[in-house]
This record gives structure tokens, C-alpha cells and sequence, in this order.
């Protein structure tokens, strides 16, 4: 039992790291298409049909380019950083539930590889390191810009972590679990999604997804057309690559973190209602689960293209004096409207 | 057992680098990785409230904070007063009796098992919360508004500095 319980947790690993790798991969390719959409132009289109080979032409440039480390920077914490920062981006996605189970030869296989239950606190903790990979790789780079950069990127990385941390407790106020795997099997069926319960508080994790993940309109961290680069100025090759590459893995998971916290994450529409059998149900569901990550990683390009980026002194009025005090009264509504319903209904 | 030798002796040796490293930022990472160690701790002893909350507010809060202000400062022996001798010596003997403090506390403590305490389960965030919200209630309260009012101080602090300047 317990070596089938771990070969199957391994298999299982193994498939959501791939998984992970390629739609990342696939991410910068979608992000440029979707840009050439907006902007009336066919975007990549020579490698390839229809420009699909072109993730691999640009992973195997970044190979191939010559890897600079510069004279005064310490070795070894140049190359920690952008080792923390995607090894940060890929364990967050250990906790979320991507299916029901599967029973396959009368093993039931559950389709997530570690239902603790403090599944969001561990999410939330793996958002609080992903800070140290891009302040080591600033610090270490021993260029002042670098350095201004990583502050600018891990002070607005923990402004934001606080209107996170703030909807997220409203959100576990309505849950009462902080169990991933409990919070999406309650959404079951449609009515039941959170973000009909909880509208401001999605809206609110949303905003500080975008800028955990760094994303246009809080692409500070590294806006390369009116500051120097930011924290990985000082970076070349796949170092850099891998500071790029986990920006897209992070798109990813948080995602996925939104569509299994506010939008049911495997669960559909009149799921119970088909006559299907179990295995069916989840096979579906992972595909509808990937369907909403597909569309939230839509977004998050839709934005991009469409935004302009905010002043930095914007940004952390925006973080701190609208975000914070709209969250904690989120708190206070959700609370009020929790005893009401306990007592009058 | 064996398991928690190996976190305990990583502890110990990650904290002795943390004092024993000549460069501040270096020393800092070095203590971030020794509460990463606790919180290795915390999981084996079942506390996973805690084991989460430490990696949260300690590792990815504090630590923060502090390496913000260390990278900024850029220390180094050279630019940096070295301290007396006579504050040197004063360091060494209140750290000899904080020692004595703490072996004449744990000289008196029965050996428990170190792995599973009288309550296994009482780390589970249920479980902690009934605890705190039921039986240590007021304490809990006061230890809350005792973070306000000292946030409510360094916002002060910060303010006054700004009319000066």
C-alpha cells in the first residue's frame, strides 16, 4: 500500500510539473499571439505552423548565449536567485486539487498530490518566499540598479501580500476550511461558486494576483521602458530565462489558485445531473478545470495588452489606502452577513 | 528519532553560521534558513498551524524586513565603529548567565517524549483556535491591541519625521 501510494504521488508529480513546464512554455507564445490580435499584426508565425515551434527556438537561444557573471557579485547568491525564484514559481501548485478521483484497476487515485489541511496558508507562505529569489539575485548582482529594482519589486510584492492575506480570510470565513480540496467540493454544481458569495473579495484577490505575479499594470519589478530592467539587469542567459520563465509559471499557478478558491475548480454545470459515471465526471472536470485556467491566463494577457502601467507612488496608494481598508470592510460585511443568516434564518 | 537529530543538528549548525559569518546579509540568509529549520520542527510536532504561521510572519515577513534595511545599510568592518572592549566583555557575561538561566531551567523539566506530547492534535488550526478563542480569550485580545498600539506608535514615529524635513 504505501509504495503504490508513493509511485502514485510520484506519477502524479511528475505529469503536474510537465504540465506546468509546456503550458508556461506555451504561455510566452499565447502572450505574443494575443498581442499580435489586439494589435492588428500576425505576431510569431515562421517557426513552425503557425509559429509553434517558437517557444523551443527561444529556450534554446537563451542556452546558447554567452553567461556573464559579473566581476563583483557573489557567485553563489547569483546563482541561488533565480534558482529560489523557480523553485518558488513550481512548488505552489502542489496543494491544488485537479480533479475528483479516478479509479483505475480499483485504485482510487486522488488527483492532487498533498491535501494538508492549511492548503491556502501553504500557498500563501510559497507567495511570501518567491520575495527572496528576486532580492538575493538584486543584492548579489552588486549593480545599485539591480539592487533598487529587487526593493522595488519585494516592497511591492509584501504591500500586496497584506490585501491578499485580508480577502483571503474573508473568503475562509464563508468556507470555514482552509483545506484546498474541501474548499472546491463545496462549490459543487454552479450557484455554489464563491465568487457569488465573496464578489469583492475575488475581485480583490484578483488585483493582488496581478501584482504578485507582476503583471501589466504592476509590472514595475522589471519595466524595462522607463526604469533600468530592474532586479535581473545584471542577468544573461538562462539565469535570466528562468526569472522570465517563472513569471508565467506564477501566471499559471495563481490561475489555477483563483479558478479552485472563487470558481469551483473542477466542478460544471449539472455535473451529478448526466448519468455519467465517476470516472467520466472527472475526466470532464479536469478538462473544465483547465478551461478556466486557460481563460483566467487569457485575462491575464487581455490586460496586459490592453493597460497602461501605474506611476510606483500610484501603486502602493493603490495597494495601501483603497485595497486594505476595502478588504478589511469586506472582512466586516462578510461577518455581519454570516450572524445575520445564523440568526434570523 | 533519527529525523529529528538531523533537523536539530542543521538548526544548531545554521545558527552558529549565522553568528560566525563576517558579511550582515549573509548572517540574515543564514537565520532565514535556521527558521526554516523550525519550521521543520513545528511539522514533526504536529503543529501546523504554527510551522505555517512561522514560515509566513518569521521567514517571509520579518526576515524580509530585515534584509531591506541590511541591503540599504551595506555594512562592512571597515566603514563600521568597532565596539569597545569593555562592551565586548559586558556581552559575554550576560550571554554566560542567560545560559546558566536557561541550563538551571531545563536541569529542573522532566524528559518528555519529543515527538508526540500529551495532546497530539492540539496544533490543528480547529483545535488552536477553540483554545485561543475559548480559555485564552483575554490574553488574546490584549496581545492584539498591544500590536496595534505599537503600530499605531511607528506610524506616529514616521510622521513626525516627515514635518521635520
Amino acid at each position: 500500500m504505501e509504495t503504490v501510494f508513493i509511485i502514485e504521488k510520484l506519477i502524479l508529480v511528475v505529469i503536474i510539473f510537465t504540465i506546468t513546464l509546456v503550458i508556461a512554455m506555451y504561455s510566452t507564445l499565447a502572450e505574443r499571439k494575443i498581442a499580435g490580435f489586439m494589435q492588428d499584426r500576425p505576431g510569431p508565425n515562421r517557426a513552425g505552423p503557425g509559429g509553434i515551434l517558437q517557444p523551443l527556438c527561444d529556450g534554446g537561444k537563451f542556452f546558447f548565449k554567452e553567461e556573464i557573471i559579473p566581476a563583483g557579485a557573489h557567485k553563489g547568491l547569483f546563482i541561488l536567485g533565480p534558482t529560489l525564484t523557480i523553485i518558488t514559481a513550481l512548488i505552489g501548485s502542489a496543494v491544488i486539487p485537479w480533479g475528483q478521483t479516478l479509479s483505475i484497476g480499483g485504485n482510487e487515485v486522488v488527483l492532487q498530490v498533498a491535501d494538508i489541511n492549511i492548503g491556502v496558508l501553504y500557498v500563501f507562505g510559497v507567495v511570501a518566499l518567491s520575495v527572496y529569489g528576486v532580492m538575493i539575485g538584486g543584492w548579489a548582482s552588486n549593480n545599485k540598479y539591480s539592487l533598487l529594482g529587487a526593493i522595488r519589486a519585494a516592497s511591492q510584492s509584501i504591500s500586496y501580500e497584506l490585501g491578499m492575506g485580508l480577502s483571503l480570510i474573508a473568503l475562509l470565513m464563508v468556507t470555514g476550511t482552509l483545506s484546498f480540496s474541501e474548499i472546491v467540493a463545496q462549490q459543487s454544481g454552479f450557484v455554489n461558486w464563491n465568487v457569488f458569495v465573496q464578489p469583492l473579495g475575488f475581485l480583490l484577490f484578483m488585483i493582488c494576483s496581478f501584482a504578485e505575479c507582476s503583471r501589466v499594470p504592476f509590472d514595475l519589478p522589471e519595466c524595462e521602458t522607463e526604469l533600468v530592467g530592474g532586479y535581473h539587469t545584471e542577468y544573461s542567459s538562462m539565469k535570466l530565462g528562468l526569472y522570465m520563465f517563472s513569471e508565467y509559471i506564477h501566471m499559471f499557478v495563481a490561475s489555477a489558485v483563483m479558478s479552485s478558491l472563487y470558481f469551483g475548480g473542477y466542478n460544471f454545470p449539472f455535473m451529478y445531473d448526466l448519468g455519467l459515471s465517476q470516472n467520466w465526471i472527472t475526466i470532464i472536470g479536469v478538462i473544465v478545470f483547465f478551461a478556466k485556467i486557460f481563460g483566467f491566463i487569457f485575462f491575464f494577457m487581455w490586460v496586459r495588452w490592453t493597460l497602461p502601467r501605474f506611476r510606483f507612488d500610484q501603486l502602493m496608494h493603490l495597494g495601501w489606502k483603497v485595497l486594505i481598508p476595502l478588504s478589511i470592510l469586506n472582512i466586516v460585511l462578510t461577518a455581519v452577513f454570516t450572524l445575520v443568516k445564523d440568526y434570523y434564518f | 528519532m533519527s529525523l529529528f537529530y538531523f533537523v536539530a543538528f542543521l538548526s544548531i549548525i545554521f545558527a552558529l553560521m549565522t553568528i560566525f559569518t563576517k558579511n550582515p546579509v549573509h548572517s540574515v540568509l543564514y537565520l532565514v534558513v535556521t527558521f526554516f529549520t523550525f519550521t521543520i520542527h513545528y511539522i514533526m510536532l504536529n503543529a501546523q498551524f504554527l510551522a505555517i504561521v512561522n514560515f509566513i510572519v518569521y521567514m517571509g515577513a520579518i526576515m524580509v524586513l530585515f534584509l531591506f534595511v541590511l541591503m540599504l545599510l551595506n555594512l562592512n568592518e571597515d566603514t563600521e565603529p568597532m565596539k569597545s572592549v569593555l562592551v565586548k566583555v559586558m556581552g559575554v557575561v550576560a550571554g554566560m548567565c542567560l545560559l546558566v538561566v536557561l541550563f538551571g531551567a531545563f536541569r529542573v523539566l522532566d524528559v518528555s517524549d519529543a515527538l508526540v506530547g500529551p495532546q497530539p492534535d492540539i496544533g490543528l488550526v480547529k483545535n488552536l483556535g477553540k483554545v485561543l478563542f475559548n480559555e485564552f480569550l483575554l490574553p488574546f485580545e490584549i496581545t492584539s491591541i498591544l500590536l496595534l498600539t505599537a503600530m499605531v506608535g511607528a506610524v506616529v514615529l514616521a510622521k513626525n519625521d516627515t514635518k521635520k524635513a
